[in-house]
C-alpha cells in the first residue's frame, strides 16, 4: 500500500486536446458499407490537475461515457491527443499501453455485471495483481486483497464469498477495492454510485473522497447526477452531443452557469424540499437531445435553446474562455 | 364520502428457495380521488410489489396476496373475479411502467396499442378507436400524431414512449393512475417534461395518481401525501411538509440527510444511512430498521412498532420513539 500523499507534485496529469470518436454505421451483411457515422465526441479539450477531481456531466448520448473509455484506451479515437504525463495515449502501442494502465484504473456503474460472479472477492482483487505481476508471491497477494477489503470498508472475511451473496452497496467497495490494487495514480469513475440506493450512495461517495485524500489520487467523474457531482468535484465540464459547452469550478457551474444548456439542466432537478419546490417557477426545457448520426448545424444546442438566434443555427461556437478558468461554447453569453 | 383507494393491512409473500419473503408486511393508507400520493423507498422496500398487488399482477407462484382489503371505489378488488380485474386494469386504473420500450408491445404501432384498449375495453369501432388515439397523443404532447401512431414502439425516443405510456393510461378515463418509477430511466430534463405533464393531466381530469419513486426531489415537486416504506412497511406517512420538513422516523431522517442538496451549502461530509439494507427473508420481531437505527432502544428489538399518529393530522410514525425524536433533531440542526 503506498504511503499517504500529503503533498501533490502541481500541474496537469491529463490533458485532452482536440479528441474526436466517431462510430462508423455500416450495413449489409457480406459487404459491409459504411453509411454514416455516430459522433460520438467531436472536439474535446480538458485538463484534469493532479490531485483533483473533474466532473463529466451530461444526459444519455453526450459522450461522457465514451470520453472515459478513450482515456481508459478501451477505444482508440478517431482523432485527437490523450496526454497522460507527458505520453500520448491516443497513439500507444499494445505493449506500452499495458504499462499505463497499471496507473489509470476505472470504477463501473453497474456493480452487478462489473464482477465476475464465479469468482470469490478475493480472487476479483487479486486478478490485476496477477495479469500486471505486481505481486508474484500467492500468499502477499491474498493479503493485499484483504487490506484492501478493508481499506474499502470491509471485512477481511468478504474475500471467501461470491459477488451475489453481497448487497449492492457491498458489491461496489469490492469494485473500488480491484481498482485500487495495483496502486493506481488515476480513476475514471463511470456513475459509481447511480445503480445504488439513495441511503447506500452517500456511504460510497464518502470512501471515494477518502481514497482521494490517503491515496492522492485524481478522479474523473463521470455522472448525471448533478448533486452527486457537485458535492465530489472541484471542477465540472458539462456535455451535450459531444461536446463539451461549459467547464468551470464547481461552485460557479452551480451558483451562476452561463451556458443555457447547463442553466436548463440544473433547472430541471428537483430539490427534496416541498415549500423550495412551491415557490419554484418551473418551464423544462423543450425537446428531446438530437440524434449524434445526425446533429443540429451550428450550434448543436439550437433547436432548444430559449436564446438562440438565427447565427445560431449556421455557425458552430468555439469554447472560449470567458474569465479565467471559465470556458463557455455560447455566442450569445457575454460578460461585461 | 369515502376515498377512491383504500388499502388495508395488505401482506404480500413470495416464496423463494432461501425461505418466504415478507415484501409486504401489513401496509395500510387511503387515496383520495384526485390527490398524488407518493409512496417512497429503496430497492427491496415492497412499494412495486404494494402498488402490483393493488392491480393483482402478481406472479403466482411464486408470489402470493397472503391476506388484507384493497378496497376501490367500493369494491374489493381482492374478490374480484378475474374477468372483472381485467375490465379494470386499463379502464378505471391506468398504469405506467418504469422502463416503456419492455412495457410496449415490440411488434404493434403505437396506434394499435391505444386502440386496441379502446376496442377490448370500450367495445369501440376502429374509427371511432382511430380518432381518440389522435386525440390522446394530441394530449400528451406528441406532434404530428398521424405519423407517430403508424410508428413502432423501437422508432421512438425513451421520452416519447412514456408520453404513449401515458396515452394508453388515460384511454379509458381512468380514475387512478398507478406509475411504477415512470421517470427513472429517462434524463433529467425529459424527467422534468414527463413529470410536468403527468401533474398537468391529471389535476386537469381529476385522476388520482400514485407514483412509486425513489427519487425524493421528484416527490417533493409532486405529491400531496408521502409514504415512505422500509423493509415492507409503511414506516411513516404525511403530508409532503410534514414528511420534509418535521420528519419523525429515523429512517426518513436518515434519508433526507443522505442527499446532498443543490439548493444548499456544498456539505464538508455527506451524511450516509449506515449499514445495509435489511435481509427480508430473516425479519425478526422487532424494527427492520433498528441495525441500522441511531436511535434504537431496547424495545425495539421486541416488537415493531405500530404506525401510530404524531405531529400533525394525518401524520403518523413506526417509531418507538417518534415524539422524543423531534427535540433531538431541533438540536442537532
Amino acid at each position: 500500500m503506498s504511503s499517504p500523499v500529503t503533498q501533490l507534485p502541481a500541474g496537469p496529469l491529463l490533458k485532452v486536446k482536440g479528441l474526436h470518436m466517431h462510430f462508423p454505421i455500416s450495413e449489409g451483411m457480406l459487404f459491409r458499407r459504411s453509411i454514416g457515422q455516430v459522433k460520438a465526441i467531436d472536439g474535446v479539450d480538458f485538463t484534469v490537475q493532479r490531485g483533483e477531481t473533474l466532473g463529466l456531466v451530461g444526459e444519455s448520448g453526450c459522450g461522457k461515457t465514451t470520453t472515459g473509455r478513450c482515456i481508459l484506451r478501451l477505444e482508440k479515437p478517431t482523432a485527437g491527443e490523450i496526454i497522460y504525463d507527458g505520453v500520448d495515449l491516443a497513439g500507444l502501442a499494445p505493449k506500452d499501453l499495458r504499462a499505463m494502465r497499471r496507473r489509470i484504473q476505472v470504477i463501473f456503474q453497474d456493480p452487478y455485471s462489473s464482477l465476475n460472479p464465479r469468482m470469490k472477492v478475493g480472487a476479483i482483487i487479486e486478478e490485476p495483481m496477477k495479469v500486471h505481476g505486481t505481486e508474484p508471491d500467492p500468499t502477499r497477494r491474498r493479503e493485499r486483497a484483504r487490506e484492501l477489503l478493508s481499506v474499502c470498508g470491509l471485512a477481511a472475511d468478504f474475500a471467501d464469498r461470491y459477488p451475489h451473496e453481497m448487497s449492492g452497496g457491498q458489491r461496489q467497495r469490492v469494485g473500488i477495492a480491484r481498482a485500487l490494487a495495483l496502486n493506481p495514480e488515476f480513476i475514471v469513475c463511470d456513475e459509481p454510485v447511480s445503480a445504488l440506493d439513495v441511503s447506500i450512495q452517500a456511504q460510497v461517495v464518502n470512501l471515494l473522497e477518502d481514497l482521494r485524500e490517503k491515496f492522492g489520487l485524481t478522479y474523473l467523474f463521470i455522472a448525471h447526477d448533478l448533486s452527486v457531482v457537485r458535492h465530489l468535484c472541484q471542477r465540472v465540464a458539462v456535455m451535450y452531443l459531444g461536446r463539451i459547452v461549459e467547464m468551470t469550478d464547481s461552485d460557479t457551474l452551480f451558483d451562476a452557469p452561463l451556458h443555457p444548456y447547463t442553466q436548463a439542466l440544473l433547472a430541471a432537478v428537483p430539490v427534496p424540499d416541498p415549500f423550495v419546490e412551491q415557490g419554484r417557477v418551473f418551464r423544462p426545457v423543450q425537446g428531446e437531445v438530437p440524434s449524434p448520426i445526425n446533429p443540429p448545424s451550428g450550434c448543436v444546442f439550437h433547436p432548444r435553446c430559449p436564446i438562440a438566434v438565427e447565427s445560431c443555427k449556421h455557425t458552430r461556437p468555439e469554447p472560449r474562455e470567458v474569465r479565467p478558468g471559465h470556458i463557455v461554447a455560447c455566442s450569445q453569453v457575454n460578460l461585461q | 364520502m369515502p376515498p377512491l383507494l383504500s388499502i388495508r393491512n395488505l401482506h404480500t409473500e413470495f416464496r423463494t428457495g432461501r425461505g418466504v419473503v415478507r415484501a409486504v408486511g401489513g401496509i395500510s393508507y387511503t387515496v383520495e380521488a384526485g390527490e398524488t400520493v407518493a409512496i417512497v423507498g429503496e430497492s427491496g422496500s415492497g412499494k412495486s410489489v404494494g402498488a402490483m398487488s393493488i392491480l393483482r399482477l402478481i406472479p403466482d407462484p411464486p408470489g402470493r396476496i397472503v391476506s388484507g382489503e384493497i378496497i376501490f371505489d367500493g369494491r374489493d378488488l381482492l374478490k374480484l373475479p378475474d374477468e372483472a380485474m381485467r375490465k379494470l386494469r386499463g379502464g378505471e386504473i391506468g398504469m405506467i411502467f418504469q422502463e416503456p420500450m419492455t412495457s410496449l408491445n415490440p411488434v404493434l404501432t403505437v396506434g394499435r396499442q391505444i386502440t386496441e384498449t379502446l376496442e377490448q375495453h370500450r367495445g369501440a369501432t376502429p374509427a371511432v378507436a382511430r380518432q381518440r388515439a389522435r386525440d390522446l397523443l394530441g394530449m400528451v404532447g406528441i406532434a404530428d400524431p398521424d405519423r407517430r401512431l403508424k410508428q413502432y414502439p423501437h422508432q421512438l425516443s425513451g421520452g416519447m414512449r412514456q408520453r404513449i405510456m401515458i396515452a394508453i393510461a388515460l384511454t379509458c378515463d381512468p380514475k387512478l393512475i398507478i406509475a411504477d418509477e415512470p421517470t427513472t430511466a429517462l434524463d433529467v430534463t425529459i424527467q422534468a417534461q414527463i413529470l410536468e405533464l403527468m401533474k398537468d393531466l391529471t389535476q386537469r381530469l381529476n385522476i388520482a395518481l400514485v407514483i412509486i419513486t425513489h427519487n425524493l426531489g421528484v416527490v417533493a415537486r409532486y405529491a400531496n401525501r408521502v409514504n415512505v416504506m422500509y423493509a415492507g412497511r409503511i414506516v411513516e406517512s404525511g403530508s409532503a411538509a410534514a414528511i420534509y420538513h418535521d420528519p419523525r422516523h429515523p429512517y426518513t431522517i436518515a434519508l433526507l440527510r443522505s442527499v446532498p442538496r443543490l439548493d444548499r451549502p456544498r456539505q464538508d461530509r455527506l451524511d450516509p444511512v449506515e449499514g445495509q439494507p435489511p435481509d427480508l427473508t430473516r425479519l425478526d420481531a422487532g424494527c427492520a430498521f433498528r441495525p441500522r437505527c441511531r436511535f434504537a432502544i431496547a424495545a425495539c428489538a421486541e416488537s415493531s412498532p405500530a404506525l401510530t399518529a404524531i405531529g400533525e393530522p394525518g401524520h403518523a410514525a413506526a417509531c418507538f420513539r417518534a415524539a422524543d425524536i423531534a427535540s433531538e433533531i431541533g438540536k442537532a440542526a
